[in-house]
């Protein structure tokens, strides 16, 4: 069943179209929305958001059209930003009762399921730490932790593991998986790091603007008769060897 | 309505609040301006600044007493300016996305953080009242009481302003600039230093005139009446009409669908 329905979706600024008709649709599971920088990632996610309205084309999130019932959609997201959005002056608990607050939850709600995400996350001991003093990973899980409290339908990390050190990478990367199999969750994993791709449930390849390929690792392998997701993406993406090198560094 | 946007309202102004409590220099620097006004400023011009009786003193008063309402208006003034820096900052911090992805109506949103500046506002400027009162400024007690709808509503008008002026301020680096040319045009050619006739008198007609439709002025005059137990229903309703327009505006500068945001790029 879909939970997150994109149809002909497109945004120009100006002269540069960042989206070009983006259509798909998304059920439960990990997906990876896989792209170089660029290539329009962040505009789907701030449409997603209502942050920008799209120029064409229609969102639907469990039956709620977002153009006409925003804030009911957007009670139903989790959202992890590329730019980390904690008040670092903050600690954890206050950053958490305050987006539970604005969710409109009750303060005993906000406790149970603060105390249930930070115990799940590892951050049980952090509660009362000021962000300003956690490690850049620790931050990325107390801003997931956030997402989750207010326990999203939709799940969007919009390349969430900028900035990690590989451990911290590796960590957060399973324990989304992990989540999106215990509670069913729909995962929209923006990232342009191919390994991040690799163990989705289905890969979305977004380029330029446009929305190339929506399908498993395996069957983009199959379909562009390569041996690896790097290749099938420069397969589809008809990138050249000068980005292959680029992302590589990545 | 209220079990849902009630707890976003509170939210937003205990975090404007313990950030406010963070930054105890705040209240110091907004106190020390007005101050060397009062002190400074309205001792070396006493004599020189003649203010007749007008409406809505009953007699004679010290200059000291006449600006008082001016230099509260000023605080209000950089407070709403403040609290527009603020915005621009949680922008630059991203913070500003938290805040709008929140499943509430933006409008409320906007207005939550509205409210928050303003009581924060009106907080400073009671303590700025305290002052005037350990200088010995005389001023009816009862005033304290009167004057709060109108440093509300004067407030709110002032923060709706820096909330406007939030649309379109980029980055922090462009808000002196602004503030330079809001600020201080808005304090000077007001009634906040000298009554209205005093620049008509000088031959000055055309700062009278701007002055005259200069909505801090009315603001000032609104708090002026208001410390004395009076209305100044002109006042009050350009204040009101202002704070419905700069509001409005502001709502529509951060529209997804028309304002900053859907101008700004950010691929």
């Amino acid at each position: 069943m879909s939970i997150l329905s994109v149809q002909s979706v497109s945004k120009s600024y100006g002269s540069v179209a960042a989206l070009q008709a983006v259509s798909f649709n998304l059920a439960a599971g990990f997906y990876a929305l896989l792209g170089p920088n660029g290539a329009g990632k962040s505009t789907l996610f701030q449409v997603l958001t209502g942050l920008f309205a799209p120029d064409q084309g229609e969102i639907v999130l469990n039956g709620l059209n977002i153009k006409h019932n925003l804030p009911a959609a957007l009670a139903q997201m989790g959202v992890v930003f590329q730019q980390p959005a904690l008040d670092l002056d903050l600690s954890v608990q206050t950053n958490l009762n305050f987006h539970g607050k604005l969710h409109g939850l009750s303060n005993s709600n906000i406790k149970a399921r603060s105390q249930a995400v930070l115990a799940q996350l590892a951050l049980t001991e952090l509660a009362n730490q000021t962000c300003r003093r956690l490690s850049g990973g620790n931050r990325r899980k107390v801003e997931l932790a956030r997402a989750l409290m207010t326990e999203p339908q939709l799940l969007l990390m919009d390349e969430a593991t900028v900035g990690l050190d590989p451990a911290s990478r590796a960590s957060l990367l399973t324990y989304v998986h992990q989540l999106c199999d215990q509670q069913k969750l729909c995962v929209l994993w923006a990232t342009h790091l191919i390994d991040e791709a690799e163990n989705a449930q289905q890969v979305l390849v977004l380029h330029k603007g446009k929305l190339l390929a929506q399908a498993s690792p395996a069957q983009l392998i199959a379909q562009t008769a390569t041996s690896s997701l790097l290749e099938a993406f420069f397969q589809l993406s008809g990138e050249t060897p000068g980005v292959e090198a680029k992302l590589a560094r990545l | 309505m209220a079990t849902r946007h009630w707890p976003a309202l509170v939210a937003i102004c205990q975090r404007e609040t313990i950030k406010f409590w963070h930054q105890r220099g705040r209240l110091l620097s907004a106190l020390v301006r007005p101050a060397l006004w009062l002190v400074v400023f309205a001792a070396g011009f006493q004599n020189i600044f003649g203010v007749s009786i007008i409406p809505p003193y009953e007699t004679y008063i010290e200059y000291q007493v006449y600006v008082v309402p001016g230099l509260l208006g000023m605080v209000l003034l950089f407070n709403g300016m403040q609290s527009s820096l603020a915005m621009v900052y949680d922008r630059e911090m991203g913070l500003m996305r938290l805040l709008l992805t929140a499943p509430q109506p933006r409008w409320f949103l906007l207005f939550s953080k509205l409210v928050a500046g303003t009581l924060l506002s009106i907080l400073q400027a009671y303590a700025f009242l305290a002052l005037c009162a350990l200088f010995q400024v005389d001023l009816p007690w009862l005033g304290w009481v009167f004057v709060l709808p109108a440093l509300t509503l004067a407030g709110l008008m002032l923060g709706a302003l820096g909330l406007l002026l939030s649309v379109s301020i980029r980055q922090l680096e462009n808000f002196a600039g602004t503030m330079n040319f809001v600020i201080f045009p808005m304090f000077f050619i007001s009634t906040a230093l000298y009554p209205l006739w005093k620049l008509q008198e000088s031959g000055a007609t055309w700062l009278y005139y701007l002055a005259s439709f200069n909505p801090f002025t009315h603001a000032v005059e609104m708090i002026r009446f208001a410390l004395y137990g009076q209305l100044n229903l002109l006042s009050s309703l350009v204040v009101l009409g202002a704070l419905g327009i700069f509001f409005l505006l502001a709502v529509w500068g951060y529209d997804p669908q028309r304002g900053l945001i859907q101008r700004t790029r950010q691929a």
